[in-house]
């Protein structure tokens, strides 16, 4: 390891650090515009200037250089950086100089005011007199679609956003144009940007050039309450940052999570704020006459408990949604095992998942940052980029590494890296059933909702596991399987058993197969949207959510209820990390945390919940599920429980794999509510029409 | 430099000619795997010269598409080299004047005024016709004849405001003068003759030389 002085201090670092990092390690802050972590160094700023003591005579761009490029001393003293002479000062005054000459200095009406690179940096070396007396150069406005909005004149050239769209999004849509003065950053021919992954140039941004469109002239920073808290829009779990100010959600920034979500969010979990505050159900309804009226809380809770006493309990059927958290889900299983109800399922789109094989049957068992190391990767009637963008580009980086080979069966889609196309459904799948073992040492395989949620589910997840164990992704300490799921609340709902009872407990298929017929006299929907609403005969549905989505429309009484950045509940994401959000801001007007809905609607069916308040269910909850109180920690799921799954004898049918998500930017009642999200999904289905021509 | 944008007028489509196609592929041959975008400036060149001296977009899309590049790589390409007309320019000439200093100094600022007067009031517009059009350029490199300017691979050198009205009403009535200098000056030599090594004594029998290798006779040039 070579040795480096930084500042007098001499510290060991490792062949092929930059300075910048060297630097970082001794504790010398440095100041940068262009250089990121996790992009591609590109050194045009200037701004990383030190003096080196064995290497070139004049200020050397930090984040470019080498630590193996300076020269040891005549008697082998360690080679010396400086960041605080004179020079260095100089120099970078002398570089913020020349980046202000064509900067339009509007930070009072800039958004990035309070958080932007640019301004704080200037209050270390920006020099108070202006030398320059010629016109700024104005540049013409872009257009990069409707989550960015651009201010180009204020751009100073870092290329972060191209080199993040280029590397990490994988679209090569957006470039430096022209030279000089001139250069000009811009998409090709002002299209919009199609990355699923777009929102984060607007964080990387270090000026105001990029900010974002919705949130444009709402808020200040430092007037916003800020909430650090857990994503529900896919099974990521991607750690936020809720900025809140008064009851309203005014933005979500991502937090740095290495293992989860690195430092990106999809644009979904981005914007999906402005779809916390329309169409809330915001008071409890009950259907008179075919109309739905506001009523009171108690008799909302006495219509519901007149319906259910009245019914018999296999005649009630409750079906979970996709965001609902660990607790509810607890609360509610509990509830229906109170009164006896044996009709309860969280897989609204019908999997078979959680019936057989332990937690390893459902995990991403290799966990997030498991694809780091994986040198093969087949996905199985997944997308992905649709069903977690930022996994998607976690999959990327690897390809990116290189060594790492990619199949899928499925449906072909850009997925913005290459891969094989090994066939569309069931039939190819079972070719590998009985193949010879891979060569690459830790292959896995990823398998979508597509895969499952579909009658021959349980065949099909059955032959799955039979061809991993052929091919040796679950072999002797390594377990390949990774179930990927894009309902943010399904892995939590399946450890708290949140399952069909096992003596004739009818399954979400099932419940709704008999809701039709007239089987079923009273469904009770805790936040579930994505079922045939349409075809639930004259079954007395009860619906308790946030949005006036599909399940409120034909709701007979609806419990408003609390969103995810309102409540404190557990999300255990796709991997089987638990992770707990917090309360940004209050549900709006009668609307209560879920917990405490379905505690209150226990009292009035004479089956009262255990716990008067979070924590005593949370303690019910743990006895449970132990694993969901080591908070943001990976369990490990016993892999022999796999064995089981492939026991499964049912035929698989012809029919191709697809996706779930058709349309990312809508794939829940929330997200739905957006504004925002509509003109995304508007445009993008614009796009694919004009492509399909 | 000005802010450079792609012509509002555009062809609706590019294909390189069978010959062109063939000299494509084989330039492309000569990178190796992987590295073919780095083909795309001889050619992007070659399709401009194809394209009547301009890229279209619909060039830059189909050498994009070529060399697997994407098209915002290659509009960066074209827009970064001024070389890369990005608006037709005149079918029969472009003249090209050279503006930096040593040329600015013998003159070239009359040689716009002559293309402004002849051609067009501004840089990068076509005349009348659309046969000729002009732009000022930075140092072509012939600074030892200056004025000159350039049309597409000719460069005419030792220019007058006179003897560039005469090349340009030339390259107008479809005739293609002649390239170099416009004056009796041999290529680059000095004008009116040799200025220094001329003492006959320095080439007389008596002189003897240290040198190894004598300078070759100098073949002196006729002078008017």
């Amino acid at each position: 390891m070579p040795k480096i002085k930084i500042d007098g201090l001499e510290i060991d670092v490792e062949s092929g650090m930059t300075l910048l990092q060297a630097c970082e390690l001794a504790g010398a802050e440095v100041p940068r515009f262009c250089y990121h972590e996790r992009l591609s160094i590109a050194g045009n700023c200037r701004m990383c200037l030190v003096e080196v003591k064995g290497g070139p005579p004049k200020p050397q761009a930090s984040c470019a250089m080498s630590v193996n490029d300076l020269r040891p001393g005549p008697n082998g003293e360690p080679p010396e950086v400086f960041t605080k002479t004179p020079m260095v000062k100089k120099a970078r005054e002398g570089v913020m100089e020349f980046l202000l000459i064509n900067h339009p200095l509007d930070c009072p009406i800039c958004d990035q005011g309070g958080e932007c690179d640019l301004q704080d940096q200037a209050m270390a070396y920006g020099i108070s007199k202006n030398r320059y007396h010629e016109n700024k150069r104005a540049v013409e406005e872009k257009y990069l679609g409707p989550l960015v909005k651009t201010e180009m004149t204020r751009c100073i050239q870092c290329t972060r956003c191209v080199r993040f769209t280029t590397e990490v999004g994988g679209v090569e849509e957006m470039g430096a144009t022209g030279r000089g003065e001139d250069m000009e950053i811009t998409t090709y021919l002002d299209k919009a940007i199609t990355s699923e992954l777009q929102g984060n140039i607007i964080d990387l941004c270090p000026v105001g050039a990029l900010t974002s469109a919705p949130y444009e002239f709402k808020a200040r920073p430092w007037e916003l309450r800020k909430t650090e808290t857990i994503d529900a829009m896919d099974a990521v779990g991607s750690n936020i940052r809720v900025d809140a100010r008064g009851r309203e959600v005014m933005r979500i920034l991502p937090r740095t999570h290495e293992d989860v979500n690195e430092e990106w969010i999809s644009d979904k979990t981005r914007f999906v704020w402005d779809g916390l505050r329309s169409q809330r159900l915001d008071r409890p309804y009950v259907r008179e006459f075919g109309k739905l009226r506001a009523a009171s809380w108690s008799e909302a809770l006495m219509r519901i408990a007149q319906k259910f006493k009245a019914a018999k309990p296999e005649r009630i059927g409750i079906i979970l949604g996709d965001l609902v958290g660990a607790e509810e889900a607890f609360s509610i299983k509990q509830l229906a095992m109170q009164l006896g109800i044996g009709n309860i399922d969280c897989r609204q789109d019908g999997t078979p998942l959680g019936e057989k094989g332990g937690r390893a049957g459902y995990l991403f068992n290799t966990g997030i940052a498991g694809l780091d190391d994986s040198d093969a990767i087949m996905l199985i009637g997944s997308n992905p980029r649709l069903e977690a963008p930022v996994l998607n580009a976690r999959i990327r980086k690897r390809y990116l590494k290189g060594g790492c080979t990619i199949g899928v069966i499925g449906e072909p889609a850009d997925l913005t890296y290459p891969y094989t196309h090994l066939g569309a459904g069931p039939e190819t799948l079972a070719r590998f059933v009985d193949h010879t073992p891979a060569t690459s040492r830790k292959p896995m395989f990823i398998v979508g909702q597509g895969a499952l949620a579909r009658p021959d589910g349980a065949a099909v997840l059955a032959t799955i596991v039979k061809a991993a164990k052929a091919i040796g992704v679950i072999k002797e300490g390594w377990n390949g399987l990774n179930i990927l799921h894009d309902a943010a609340g399904r892995v939590g709902a399946l450890d708290v058993c949140a399952l069909p009872a096992g003596d004739g407990g009818k399954s979400a298929r099932q419940t709704l197969e008999a809701a039709k017929a007239g089987a079923l006299d009273v469904l009770f929907l805790l936040g579930a949207d994505e079922i045939d609403t349409t075809a639930l005969g004259s079954t007395f549905v009860i619906y308790q959510g946030t949005h006036g989505d599909a399940g409120a429309h034909r709701a007979d009484v609806i419990l408003p209820g609390a969103a995810y950045t309102e409540k404190q509940v557990t999300y255990v994401n796709t991997e089987g990390r638990a992770q707990m959000t917090a309360r940004a801001s209050f549900p709006p007007g009668e609307a209560k945390e879920d917990w405490a809905i379905l505690r209150a609607l226990s009292e009035q069916l004479g089956a009262t919940l255990a716990w008067n308040n979070p924590d005593e269910l949370r303690a019910a909850m743990y006895r449970i599920a132990p694993q969901l109180a080591r908070l943001d920690q990976l369990t490990p799921a016993d892999a022999s429980a796999l064995t089981e799954l492939a026991t499964v004898d049912a035929k698989m049918s012809a029919e191709p794999f697809r996706s779930r998500v058709k349309d990312f930017y809508l794939t829940n009642h929330i997200a739905r509510a957006s504004k925002i999200m509509a003109e995304c999904s508007v445009l993008k289905t614009a796009r694919q029409l004009e492509a399909a021509e | 430099m000005s802010v450079r944008r792609l012509d509002p007028v555009q062809p609706d489509s590019f294909v390189f000619t069978a010959e062109n196609l063939a000299w494509a592929k084989s330039t492309i041959e000569k990178y190796p795997p992987g590295k073919q975008a780095s083909a795309v400036l001889p050619i992007l060149w070659r399709a401009q010269e194809q394209n009547d001296g301009w890229v279209s977009r619909k060039a830059m899309e189909y050498v994009g598409d070529m060399l697997g590049m994407s098209h915002i790589r290659v509009f960066e390409v074209a827009t970064f080299y001024t070389m890369f007309q990005l608006s037709p320019v005149g079918k029969r000439a472009h003249i090209q004047v050279c503006g930096t200093t040593p040329c600015m100094l013998r003159g070239a600022e009359e040689l716009k005024k002559v293309c402004q007067r002849k051609i067009h009031a501004e840089a990068h517009h076509l005349n009348a016709d659309g046969s000729l059009s002009w732009e000022e350029v930075e140092c072509l490199g012939a600074c030892v004849n200056a004025p000159m300017v350039q049309v597409f691979k000719d460069t005419y050198e030792d220019l007058t405001p006179e003897a560039l009205e005469k090349i340009i009403d030339e390259f107008s009535a479809g005739k293609t003068p002649k390239p170099g200098p416009q004056t009796d000056r041999q290529l680059s030599a000095p004008i009116g003759g040799p200025m220094t090594l001329t003492d006959p004594a320095l080439y007389s029998d008596t002189r003897t030389f240290t040198r190894l290798e004598p300078p070759p006779p100098l073949e002196t040039p006729k002078t008017t």
